[in-house]
């Protein structure tokens, strides 16, 4: 019996090796092509760059320069970073405040904004995008606003779950030692949130970094955040200049890469814990 | 807490309200008004009734097609993906070395953005394609596979961690309980392992379900709806209706509408079908 276990746990372990280099490989084809001259991509995907093809990091400095990459790069960070400290300051106050105060209204706002959740955004993205023109929300601050009303949905029900899941006690004992709400919510409760502020920053994070079609429609045509910056330049079919195309995938990927080695253990919990409290 | 004073409840509720209003209820309500009438902006409205619901199936085949696409792409993407991630997830309960490295593989390509994953697919698929003569636009089942491709790659590995965590939920006993009674590993799998995951069940297939329906970025990227839309999934063929014609804004918004409602009666569907299943533990 022990040997036939052993046998099955080395099968399956071979299996998964192989599954995973085949999982890796997208990635590293892109890694490879980036490296090649534009017009040995799209023909010969597969070959090894080679003394005839090679062309350094060239594509870099030319995708670099066509896409505005660096700029890129900034107003993804600088709205990803805000709008996720936003929604998660914002959407904690009010699914503390409508879950604790159990009301008609508080109900009514709770279950609307959770129904936001299932719209598809093709419903709301010709009046939203207007909207957000009248209202001058067409640059790299205002889009913040139109995050926070779209994570609501998500945030708002993460939350609201883990706050039921907290004793009365400990808030009623700090209002009897005379803090107001404010006090007690910033002293006393936010600190408790922690871990689901976690998991709701991450599943933000994750949303925002790599969304396109908001941006695009609100301020692509000032602002390239980097989703919009890729797919600009795929310009014209065939027309396109592949090699630039391949860097700009690999700087794209890149960033990622690095946020989820360095913060898989909490990556991992939070989708994880989203997924169960959703 | 059952009584707060209004300042403070307005003090907190405030902000996110307000945000919500501007950026999703006002646009949701004016959205269901204009589908109703003729416009290029949202202020030059004229009613013009159920008219743009019916142009929406009447002007062309495209919105039916894409209905069509969408639906057959859900199913076969749901059944995938839930099938694949479920197997890789009982694969990685078993205490195997290298487990973590493996979980930390599989879950990668969930974090890529739509459009990034769809131009790395793009090249791989038109690089096998073009052996044959042809690449991606040729022909709609190309894209058709190339998405259901994608998707396995991007979702497996995120389902595949909320299973796992649904089977670690399990307790040994119960599992060491059946195997001296002399249940096999499959008896063991069909009576214990899946009735105690059916919550992480009922969750996964709401995620692949909304995903698979709502799809957009990769879908644009991958084949742009080529050729000649015929891969348009429902939300690309609503943002061509909306951007890419003239005077079709009202249509768009038509279908926009029946996209949600469509999606809407789906959602709910499939919870009812699969919390049906949940056991009471």
């Amino acid at each position: 019996m022990k040997i036939i276990k052993r046998l099955q746990d080395n099968v399956t372990f071979i299996f998964l090796f192989i599954l995973a280099i085949l999982y890796l490989t997208p990635i590293l084809l892109v890694l490879m092509n980036s490296f090649k001259g534009r017009f040995f991509i799209s023909d010969t995907p597969f070959a090894l760059p080679n003394i005839e093809t090679f062309v350094g990091i060239n594509n870099y400095f030319s995708g670099i320069a066509k896409t505005g990459f660096i700029q890129a790069f900034g107003y993804s960070l600088f709205i990803t970073v805000f709008s996720v400290a936003t929604i998660v300051l914002f959407t904690s106050m009010m699914a503390w405040c409508i879950t604790r105060v159990k009301s008609i209204i508080s109900s009514l706002l709770y279950y609307l904004i959770v129904f936001s959740m299932i719209v598809p955004f093709q419903m709301v993205m010709f009046t939203m995008s207007k909207m957000a023109n009248i209202m001058h929300l067409d640059n790299p601050v205002g889009i913040i606003v139109l995050y926070l009303g779209f994570g609501a949905g998500l945030s708002v029900f993460i939350f609201s779950g883990f706050v039921k899941g907290i004793p009365h006690e400990i808030e009623e004992a700090a209002a009897i030692d005379g803090c107001s709400p404010i006090q007690t919510f910033f002293l006393v409760v936010f600190p408790i949130l922690k871990p689901i502020s976690i998991t709701v920053a991450i599943l933000n994070t994750m949303w925002i970094w790599n969304d396109y079609l908001l941006p695009y429609l609100v301020i692509g045509s000032n602002y390239k955040t980097i989703p919009i910056a890729v797919q600009y330049l795929q310009g014209g079919y065939g027309s396109r200049d592949m090699g630039a195309m391949m860097a700009m995938l690999v700087l794209a990927i890149v960033p990622i890469v690095i946020f989820y080695l360095t913060l898989q253990k909490y990556i991992i919990k939070g989708v994880v814990a989203g997924a169960v409290k959703g | 807490m059952q009584k707060m004073p209004k300042k403070y409840y307005a003090f907190f509720t405030l902000p996110t309200i307000l945000a919500f209003v501007i950026s999703f209820l006002i646009p949701f309500l004016l959205g269901i008004y204009l589908s109703f009438t003729e416009f290029t902006t949202v202020t030059n409205s004229r009613w013009v009734g159920v008219s743009n619901y019916i142009r929406a199936f009447t002007d062309d085949k495209d919105f039916l097609n894409a209905t069509i696409f969408t639906v057959k792409f859900a199913l076969v993407s749901i059944v995938l993906i839930n099938v694949f991630a479920f197997s890789l997830a009982l694969l990685l309960t078993r205490k195997l070395k290298g487990t973590n490295i493996f979980r930390t593989v599989f879950f990668m390509p969930n974090l890529i953005g739509g459009i990034v994953l769809g131009y790395i697919w793009q090249l791989i698929i038109n690089g096998i394609l073009i052996n044959f003569g042809v690449d991606i636009t040729f022909s709609a089942d190309y894209g058709f596979w190339g998405l259901v491709v994608l998707m396995n790659w991007q979702m497996v590995g995120y389902m595949m961690i909320i299973y796992i965590a649904g089977i670690q939920g399990i307790s040994p006993e119960l599992i060491e309980a059946a195997q001296i009674d002399g249940a096999n590993s499959w008896q063991i799998l069909k009576s214990i392992t899946i009735p105690t995951v059916m919550p992480a069940v009922t969750i996964c297939t709401f995620l692949t379900v909304t995903n698979s329906f709502k799809l957009f970025d990769q879908n644009l990227a991958l084949t742009a709806g080529a050729p000649a839309r015929a891969s348009s999934m429902l939300a690309l063929d609503i943002f061509n209706t909306f951007y890419g014609r003239n005077n079709y804004e009202g249509v768009g918004q038509a279908k926009a509408v029946m996209f949600f409602i469509f999606v809407t009666l789906i959602v709910l569907l499939q919870l009812r079908l699969t919390r049906k299943r949940e056991i009471e533990s």
